[in-house]
């Protein structure tokens, strides 16, 4: 068995069949192509721009617009610049896109629950919606919104009403606009800094029960005070709003105030929950009462009464079994403290600074409404439209994340004694977020990009007023179509900057 | 004696069971198993009585008890103040959605793309049937070649028929088909790229990737069809369905090309390491060893691209190319079937034209992937 000695030496190849080279050498050649692919259409855009007489350059964005712009934030007409149409543009596209958002990630999260339900039917109505939905290209079902339900509106002087005075016709919804005076601004500061006093103390609570097993004592005392208030408060309102489904029932002030300070004493004896169940029904009766009158107008008022009087029972019956079977653990921290600190104090601050807030009503005059806030149909449609249509798709994204943990994780949850509202909380939630996070800013970025479909619908944002208005004024092809383009790829690296930071910081550290 | 841990009487009799099959027992299981659960099923109900009546009353003709025109119906029953979905209109201007303006004499030509389309896409989607690469080329190389001429004429003594005139679903098949066609190859190469080694090719795919990632399609339509006859040298008009189509090529190759690279990155690197081993050059081991594993992983991702992309073409629209969703669009200013339900028939029509291919492509990509699963993933 004689071992070959004479392949020590380099193996003698020709240079150009060495791995490395060969790789400088395709990537020379591809630059060399892109170059001159670049090069070549700069040279033919020179030349054509040059024979259209046309000048390149951003000094456009000075110039004086001359169009106006039916919705904007920030004041803006024929005589502004361009590049305050162009600011118009990216506020509105930024607009809707932030409401879109919010409502689309309510939707959507209830939507990918209820999928997961362990109620057929609710289950059942999520899947069709997903499904429906998600297979119709939103161009489309912005058309419908638009034309076909919009567009569809009653004219000015058949305006539907809704309540609150809100009303809805052709030219799209028209709301109370708030007028707020300058002491507002002392409410508006009282209220936030209420929330975050709030959130402190319930984090501070927390901690030290943790540490120490039993909530702080002021804590405890002024949960007990508070519960008190907010019971009398809540029962107040619920025996009023009694006496509109029963008309028998509204004897005047007194009663409700009555039936409050009863329904606060109970909430001191044993048979607490028992309150709070007649609340309970008491309030899902007058909402239900007012929703289904809402939906079928032509039934009669006893058969209405009647259907909100079974919801209502449903949802006394709901309380009653949810109180049972907590009613053996310890209470968490009363909700009515930090929704008492959060409601009472800026309330306090309203009543002693003398602030008042008015809304001025939308009146319907001769050919429209006078003052009121009006939200343009276009922005109406864009924003339904978005929402619907992205709701499907978080739903998918939350589905799939809360499917993607393990049935383990549950069972170790429960084999540690967690109830199942902390299973959820504690356990599958937190390690569900970090699946949903990631598709989900993808999904707020595609709303942002699909924002761009307002332009079909006459909604002004940035590619309506810019590549559209502005570039047909102005010609500038190359400079508007790079600028826009630059906004949504700033938007688009940041967000993908967002989502490796945090794929980074939730990573699972793995062995 | 007696243990003081051994019970001294019997334990109670357990109630008995409820029954645990039948309907009565698969309610209580799935819609009323808990107070909320019967609250949040009474919610549901009271929502579907309220909102389906409705709906299936505008949608059905009236011998299905609904207040719809049938196809065959004329306008004046459409303009009735109480009359549902018009469905006549749609049926009268059906030839319009399906061809757009092409002329009428002429619709066999379309008629035949539709005919080989179904004939070579069936068995191409069905994994028993053999003769795949033949299927394959037949489907991606030579049929939109043979389509181009069937449908712009101009040979074999066809009239030629100019791109202005093709539309409706026709002009929507088209540019999804040739986008997804066209991009397949260009997203292949640039996974490729992004997954190179070699820097300049990398750095070249990834900002094209991004580029076109992060815009949204509306902008590189207007940008084909504002910038690209300005890149042409001077003379060169592009056609505008050209243009649209080069538009929806580029972006749907961005897309495609991430898809490639999750297939690539599935692969194991033991298969990279076999291919090298055997002495295979960088393009021989791909296209023999790598590509086909990975893009056999990659055909769901592919379908449902292929669904996004087919759902965008709606965008072309905005450019002024006349497909489904223009055409019904048009078609509902027009006078002779003015009534108050027209828009949104047409609307509820293209929504189901959507609907139905969407829905079926996304069952079969579900349905693929599942047959693809065998259990041993990277």
């Amino acid at each position: 068995m004689a071992v070959q000695d004479n392949i020590a030496g380099p193996p003698r190849t020709a240079f150009y069949n060495d791995p490395v080279i060969r790789g400088i050498i395709y990537q020379l050649v591809v630059a060399g192509l892109v170059i001159a692919f670049l090069t070549w259409i700069i040279l033919n855009t020179a030349q054509n721009l040059a024979a259209q007489n046309k000048s390149t350059g951003f000094g456009f964005l000075f110039e004086t617009s001359g169009f106006g712009i039916s919705f904007t934030l920030i004041p803006f007409d024929r005589s502004s610049y361009y590049w305050q149409a162009f600011v118009v543009g990216l506020l509105n596209t930024l607009l809707v896109a932030v409401i879109g958002i919010i409502f689309a990630t309510m939707l959507g999260f209830v939507l990918g629950v209820a999928r997961l339900s362990s109620n057929w039917l609710i289950a059942r109505c999520a899947t069709v919606y997903v499904e429906v939905i998600r297979n119709i290209p939103l161009l489309l079902q912005l058309f419908f919104w638009y034309f076909a339900v919009l567009k569809a509106m009653p004219a000015v002087r058949e305006s539907f009403e809704l309540p609150l005075s809100i009303f809805v016709n052709q030219r799209g919804i028209i709301v109370p606009r708030p007028l707020p005076d300058f002491e507002i601004f002392w409410v508006a500061v009282t209220a936030v800094l209420a929330l975050v006093a709030a959130i402190a103390m319930v984090v501070w609570a927390t901690r030290v029960r943790t540490k120490t097993g039993h909530y702080p004592a002021v804590v405890s005392r002024a949960s007990r005070i508070a519960g008190l208030i907010v019971t009398f408060g809540v029962g107040y309102l619920a025996i009023s709003l009694l006496g509109t489904v029963v008309p028998a029932l509204s004897l005047g002030p007194v009663f409700p105030l009555i039936g409050a300070l009863v329904l606060a004493g109970i909430s001191l004896s044993p048979y607490g929950r028992y309150g709070r169940v007649f609340i309970g029904f008491a309030i899902g009766w007058a909402v239900a009462n007012f929703l289904l009158g809402g939906m079928f107008a032509g039934l009669g008022e006893g058969i209405i009464v009647l259907g909100a009087a079974l919801v209502a029972l449903g949802i006394a019956w709901t309380m009653l079994s949810a109180d049972r079977r907590s009613a053996a653990t310890e209470g968490k921290l009363p909700l009515a403290l930090p929704v008492l600190i959060v409601i009472a104090l800026p309330a306090l601050v309203y009543w002693v600074t003398g602030a008042s807030l008015a809304f001025e009503i939308p009146v319907l005059e001769r050919f429209n409404f006078a003052g009121g806030l009006q939200l343009v149909p276009e922005m109406v449609a864009l924003v339904l439209g978005l929402t619907i249509y992205t709701a499907a798709f978080i739903a998918e994204n939350v589905r799939s994340g809360i499917q993607a943990v393990s049935k383990g994780q549950t069972e170790a949850a429960s084999s540690l004694g967690l109830r199942e509202g902390d299973r959820l909380r504690l356990v599958v939630v937190p390690q569900a977020m970090r699946v949903i996070i990631p598709p989900l800013t993808s999904q707020y970025l595609n709303l942002t990009k699909n924002s761009s479909l307002g332009a079909a619908i006459g909604y002004p944002e940035l590619v309506n007023v810019f590549m559209g208005t502005t570039l047909n004024q102005t010609g500038k092809a190359i400079e508007v179509i790079a600028i826009t383009m630059l906004v949504y790829l700033t938007l688009s690296l940041t967000t993908s900057a967002f989502m490796n930071w945090y794929n980074a910081r939730v990573a699972l550290v793995e062995r | 004696m007696s243990f003081s841990f051994v019970r001294e009487q019997m334990v109670e009799p357990a109630p008995a069971p409820v029954n645990t099959a039948g309907p009565i027992a698969w309610a209580r299981r799935n819609l009323f198993a808990t107070p909320s659960d019967s609250l949040l099923t009474i919610l549901a109900i009271v929502l579907l009585v309220w909102a389906i009546p409705p709906i299936y009353g505008f949608v059905m003709p009236n011998f299905l008890g609904g207040d719809a025109v049938p196809p065959g119906g004329t306008v004046e029953q459409c303009r009735v103040e109480t009359a549902g979905a018009c469905w006549a209109y749609i049926s009268a201007r059906m030839t319009f959605f399906i061809y757009g303006f092409y002329p009428a004499e002429e619709y066999w030509r379309p008629n035949l793309v539709f005919a080989l389309g179904t004939l070579l896409i069936i068995p191409l989607a069905i994994p028993r049937v053999p003769f795949k690469r033949t299927n394959a080329i037949l489907f991606f190389v030579v049929y939109p070649v043979v389509c181009f001429y069937l449908l712009n004429g101009g040979v074999l003594g066809m009239p030629s028929v100019p791109t202005e005139q093709w539309g409706g679903l026709l002009v929507t098949l088209i540019i999804s088909l040739v986008g997804i066609i066209c991009s397949i190859p260009i997203g292949i190469l640039l996974a490729l790229g992004r997954q190179s080694k070699l820097p300049i090719i990398k750095t070249l795919c990834i900002m094209f990737i991004e580029l076109w990632r992060a815009v949204p399609l509306i902008t590189v339509l207007f940008m084909a069809s504002v910038m690209l006859p300005l890149f042409m040298p001077q003379g060169t008009t592009v056609d505008k369905l050209l243009r649209a189509l080069v538009g929806v090529t580029l972006f749907s190759s961005a897309y495609l090309a991430e898809v490639v690279r999750g297939g690539l990155q599935a692969l194991p690197r033991g298969q990279y390491e076999a291919a090298s081993s055997l002495g295979l050059s960088y393009w021989k081991s791909m296209w023999f060893i790598i590509l086909p594993q990975a893009l056999k992983h990659v055909i769901p991702g592919i379908v449902n691209s292929f669904i996004a992309l087919f759902k965008d073409t709606s965008l072309v629209s905005i450019v002024g190319i006349f497909d489904l969703l223009n055409t019904v669009q048009a078609a509902s200013s027009d006078i002779d079937w003015s009534s108050p339900t027209q828009a949104i028939t047409g609307y509820l029509f293209a929504g189901m034209v959507f609907w139905v291919f969407c829905f079926a492509m996304s069952r079969y990509s579900i349905w693929m992937e599942r047959r693809l699963d065998t259990g041993h993933k990277g």
